[in-house]
């Protein structure tokens, strides 16, 4: 089988997240195996981001391929004024599968364009992150047993929040119900809103994460509401405190429900819910590894 | 039909292409969209002609040169009500209708300044969001544009 980038989301059919999740599964058993061996993973991070790309490489050399790469284009000849397509072109030559990210969006498109090399997207700008929705989909999956029919409460920043964007994309094969709880600057655009309209997707707009809507969650998805969103400073202070999660409001939970959150976290999730049974965010950034393990196999056309 | 009764402000075509009922102030960006600096035909243009329907209006006459289907939508992009007729020897032999095109390569310019074809040698790529939208996405960076706000290149 061909191998194939990943940009967005929406690059994955059904069966191809069906299958590249159950490859991760495989990986989560035994993340150790040498199907990699003389292969050689570029990770170009035009744009740093140590945790993604520790995530990469460590699932890289767990499967015995090599890694080249920079990680701040400072050191690349992209600050000699070098276009992006000359360095793709060039890394094209030596390199089996490309990593890259950058803070240009529609940077990984463009790149997938001029080789014929597969390119994984680690992230461009405010544009896509498909491996963050991929090892989400893993945590749900691991989690619940199940994809189908699982109930999303999604809090903090909708608007410009990609992962919860690309969740909602994803999900969508697996009939969700999803909560979307946002200040109104930060609330879930209408693109998003007429989507799931369009699927047959049930969800409501809210503007508080109430204990109801809590215990009716499987999943609930937290994500960082950052200051520099807000052009009144004194909202982003009612705000911050509004939406943060602390333990006393996960006593009367599903059983199976879970907290995730992409991290960084800076004080939407209290310290307190880390003990609780309900935190799951940890985890899933380990998830990280084994989802992007498969997404490198598929892209290299071995799973 | 003919148009040997009127009295025409812009000299009759004997062969080409006429566009007619463009609102006056989007003249200009149809000429850019089709690209017709870099045409050697005969070219005419009336700006601010008198329409019932618009008020003012401008027409544009190309001799010689008969547009293609795909070059016709573009126009539709900005002037969506336009009229294209195709002239044979003083005669409309055949009306175009406009369509809005499914892609639009090289043409309209992504109005997000993060969108890396603002920032390569590159060209643009945009596709209508589902038939008969009036958005477009930008096929890199996935933005959308309303068909009212579109900038051409």
């Amino acid at each position: 089988m061909k191998g194939k980038s990943l940009v967005s989301i929406t690059d994955y059919s059904k069966d191809d997240i069906l299958r590249v999740l159950s490859a991760a599964k495989e990986f989560e058993k035994n993340p150790n195996q040498q199907i990699l061996q003389g292969k050689v993973v570029a990770t170009l991070f035009f744009e740093p981001s140590t945790r993604t790309r520790l995530s990469f490489e460590t699932a890289a050399n767990r499967l015995g391929a090599r890694v080249i790469g920079f990680s701040d284009a400072a050191t690349s000849s992209t600050s000699k004024g070098e276009t992006l397509k000359d360095t793709i072109k060039m890394v094209s030559n030596y390199a089996d599968v490309i990593v890259m990210r950058h803070h240009i969006e529609g940077a990984a498109r463009y790149a997938s364009e001029v080789t014929d090399v597969p390119i994984i997207n680690a992230g461009d700008g405010a544009n896509q992150h498909p491996t963050q929705t991929m090892l989400d989909l893993f945590t749900i999956q691991q989690t619940q047993g199940r994809l189908n029919d699982i109930n999303i409460t999604m809090v903090g920043d909708l608007k410009y929040g990609r992962t919860v964007h690309s969740l909602i994309m994803a999900m969508s094969h697996f009939s969700p119900t999803f909560n979307f709880v946002a200040p109104i600057e930060l609330a879930m655009p209408e693109k998003y809103k007429l989507f799931c309209k369009e699927n047959k997707i049930p969800f409501q707009d809210l503007k508080e994460l109430s204990q109801d809507v809590i215990g009716n969650t499987d999943i609930l998805y937290m994500t960082r509401v950052q200051k520099e969103r807000f052009s009144d400073l004194m909202e982003y202070e009612r705000v911050k405190n509004v939406y943060t999660l602390c333990a006393s409001m996960l006593e009367n939970t599903r059983p199976n429900m879970k907290v995730l959150h992409p991290l960084p976290r800076v004080g939407e999730i209290a310290n307190d819910v880390d003990d609780t049974p309900q935190a799951y965010y940890f985890q899933q950034a380990k998830n990280g590894m084994y989802a992007r393990q498969a997404v490198i196999c598929d892209a290299l056309g071995l799973i | 039909m003919t148009i040997d009764n009127k009295e025409l402000k812009v000299a009759a075509l004997k062969e080409g292409t006429v566009i007619d009922h463009i609102p006056s102030d989007k003249l200009f960006k149809v000429i850019a969209i089709l690209n017709l600096k870099n045409t050697h035909s005969q070219i005419t243009f009336g700006y601010n002609l008198d329409s019932a329907k618009l008020g003012k209006k401008a027409i544009i006459k190309i001799s010689e040169k008969f547009l293609e289907q795909t070059e016709v939508n573009k126009v539709a992009l900005i002037a969506p009500h336009a009229k294209i007729n195709i002239i044979r020897d003083y005669k409309v032999v055949e009306k175009m209708a406009l369509n809005y095109p499914q892609e639009v390569v090289g043409v309209v310019k992504c109005l997000n300044p993060k969108c890396i074809t603002n920032n390569e040698p590159m060209k643009t790529k945009f596709r209508q969001l589902h038939p008969s939208a009036e958005t477009y996405v930008c096929h890199y960076c996935e933005k959308t544009v309303d068909v009212e706000d579109i900038v051409v290149l």
